[in-house]
């Protein structure tokens, strides 16, 4: 045998063997190491907030790192402090009512700018735009008069109307109905349909994974306002859940974390449970969306 | 493509009204109240407004209490777009791999996005509780650091971005996914072919064909930062201790609603309608492209 020959030869089988370990072996190793941090950043504080949520406050002082013996009693006195009842239906009405009236005006109002030629259009869309520009912060002073010159303050009205207008609602279905082809439209005018037919028929059944993806995107985000419900309806019939948690933890003795956290679990559920249920939708919404 | 065009001239605006009813009478006639008056000095009960000019305006950009605000406000935006967008991307190209589990983690990443800021405060307030919160004690046993968010500024600030961060982490995650997952996969198997390293090829292909995502998210995080922050501080630090914590819009909300200060406030309201408008004219400018009136 000529070692000059078997020599590289060798080489080359462990240099493969290397690669083979580093890139099968050691990289998703390393990946899942990263992986398993970053979930645990993530997690941890969230069942650390559960945890608590079960424990009385001897229990957490003494940081025990067990489930402990007060989940119901802790939810219970949370829910009687703040007046959960109330607060849940309040925000969830809240919220229904202001992602539903988004998706409607939305659909409508794209469906107006695809499907239609009229003046002003541009004028229109760069209006409804324009309202991007404009979060709550820069007008909150001058909007609070306005209401309160309405009679809407402590009144849901004023919860749910300003919100209805979205621009990116508009966005989303415009680019939607973009790419539907053309041909449907024309079969439905040969048949003698007149648009709104259109719409209820095939435009609104092809916007369901768009509805499903703005209805999560807008009830969370309604679920989560605070200054504006701070400000414009704190009264115990009108009051928010975020604004109840402020509540909560507002006493003038030591922030009694266990009832807080209580809290804290019962408003984070509801959002969350949606985002379990609509998750794939919101995926597929954004990744149209982002194509525009 | 263009759509085939329904010959109606009543029912598009018939369509548009309400919303554009609630933009006119919601958005543009507040904000242009906003700017009339940020020009008067107000009466806290709102009966009698003065002509001051830009008086606001000036007495803002020389107060010593708001330029620490605008500074304070700079500073935590720093911090939650810089780290919190670089740990997302890092995450999610990580996550983005096809290996057994990663479906797993992908969804373990993305539910912050469901909570609010103030429950990502109240959360982080437990964990860094400097009595007994574990992420505290544990930094106090290994570090030796004493991190104490009610009383020292420095850590407040740091305990806000840090909450603010986890909580955006998911929508930055979710969108980074989607952006990955329409990458051309040819050009990666292309650069893997020619021995191109996971370095090199995160650098050379990756990150330049993200940057559109990266740009949205970049303007959704400062947006984020310097507005939708408000119910975390005003549930956990109240602006302190001091004025550490004293970020733009809760500085805004204390001089418009407890101070009742309304040109003043109103004066702060355009400062900010300003910053807004300038990420925003810059969002649509780069992707112009994308946009079309039509």
């Amino acid at each position: 045998m000529n070692p000059a020959t078997s020599l590289p030869n060798n080489h080359a089988q462990s240099r493969n063997r290397g690669a083979y370990l580093q890139n099968r072996v050691l990289k998703p190793l390393f990946s899942h190491l990263v992986m398993i941090v970053v979930v645990l950043f993530i997690m941890f504080p969230m069942i650390y907030a559960i945890l608590l949520s079960t424990q009385t406050p001897a229990e957490y002082y003494r940081m025990q790192l067990l489930p402990g013996t007060a989940f119901l009693e802790n939810a219970r006195q949370a829910w009687s402090q703040v007046n959960m009842d109330q607060l849940l239906w309040n925000t969830i009405s809240v919220a229904l009512v202001v992602a539903t009236g988004k998706i409607i005006l939305s659909i409508i109002g794209a469906f107006a700018f695809v499907y239609f030629d009229f003046k002003g259009k541009t004028l229109i869309f760069i209006l409804i735009l324009v309202t991007h520009m404009l979060p709550l912060e820069v007008r909150i002073v001058p909007t609070f008069e306005l209401l309160d010159n309405l009679g809407w303050v402590n009144d849901f009205k004023s919860l749910t109307v300003p919100f209805f207008a979205s621009a990116t609602g508009i966005l989303l279905f415009r680019q939607l109905y973009q790419t539907i082809p053309p041909t449907l439209a024309d079969a439905a005018r040969m048949d003698g349909a007149g648009p709104l037919q259109f719409l209820a028929y095939v435009v609104l059944p092809l916007s369901r994974t768009n509805i499903a993806a703005l209805f999560l995107i807008e009830f969370i985000f309604m679920w989560n306002q605070y200054l504006w419900p701070l400000v414009i309806a704190n009264s115990p019939e009108t009051r928010m859940i975020q604004i109840g948690l402020k509540q909560l933890v507002a006493t003038d003795a030591a922030v009694e974390w266990h009832l807080v956290m209580s809290g804290v679990v019962i408003a984070a559920l509801p959002p969350l449970i949606l985002l379990v249920l609509l998750q794939k939708n919101l995926i597929q919404g954004i990744a149209l969306y982002e194509d525009k | 493509m263009s759509q085939t065009r329904f010959p109606n001239r009543i029912l598009p605006y018939l369509l548009l009204a309400p919303m554009v009813v609630i933009v006119i009478i919601f958005f543009l006639y507040p904000s242009a109240q906003s700017l009339y008056l940020s020009v008067f000095r107000v009466s806290p009960l709102g009966d009698r407004k003065i002509f001051v000019g830009l008086e606001n305006f000036t007495r803002l950009l020389s107060s010593k209490d708001y330029l620490n605000s605008l500074l304070v406000s700079v500073r935590f935006a720093g911090i939650v777009v810089l780290f919190g967008l670089s740990a997302s991307l890092v995450s999610a190209v990580i996550a983005n791999q096809r290996l057994r589990g990663f479906a797993v983690y992908r969804a373990l990443m993305i539910w912050p996005y469901a909570l609010s800021p103030a429950i990502a405060g109240l959360v982080w307030g437990l964990m860094m509780n400097p009595n007994f919160g574990l992420g505290a004690v544990l930094l106090k046993r290994f570090t030796g650091i004493e991190f104490n968010y009610l009383t020292n500024g420095t850590s407040a600030l740091l305990f806000l971005a840090l909450a603010a961060m986890w909580k955006m982490f998911g929508y930055n995650i979710v969108f980074f996914l989607a952006g990955l997952q329409g990458l051309p996969t040819e050009l990666l198997e292309a650069a893997s072919l020619d021995g191109a390293g996971a370095w090199t090829k995160f650098w050379r292909v990756t990150f330049p064909l993200l940057s559109p995502t990266t740009f949205f998210l970049f303007v959704m995080n400062t947006l984020y930062a310097f507005f939708e922050v408000f119910g975390l501080v005003h549930i956990t630090t109240g602006g302190g201790p001091g004025q550490a914590t004293n970020l733009l819009v809760f500085n805004l909300y204390k001089d418009g609603f407890i101070a009742m200060n309304v040109g003043y406030a109103s004066a702060q309201s355009i400062l900010l309608l300003i910053m807004v408008a300038t990420l925003t004219i810059l969002q649509f400018r780069y992707a112009g492209e994308k946009v079309h009136y039509q």
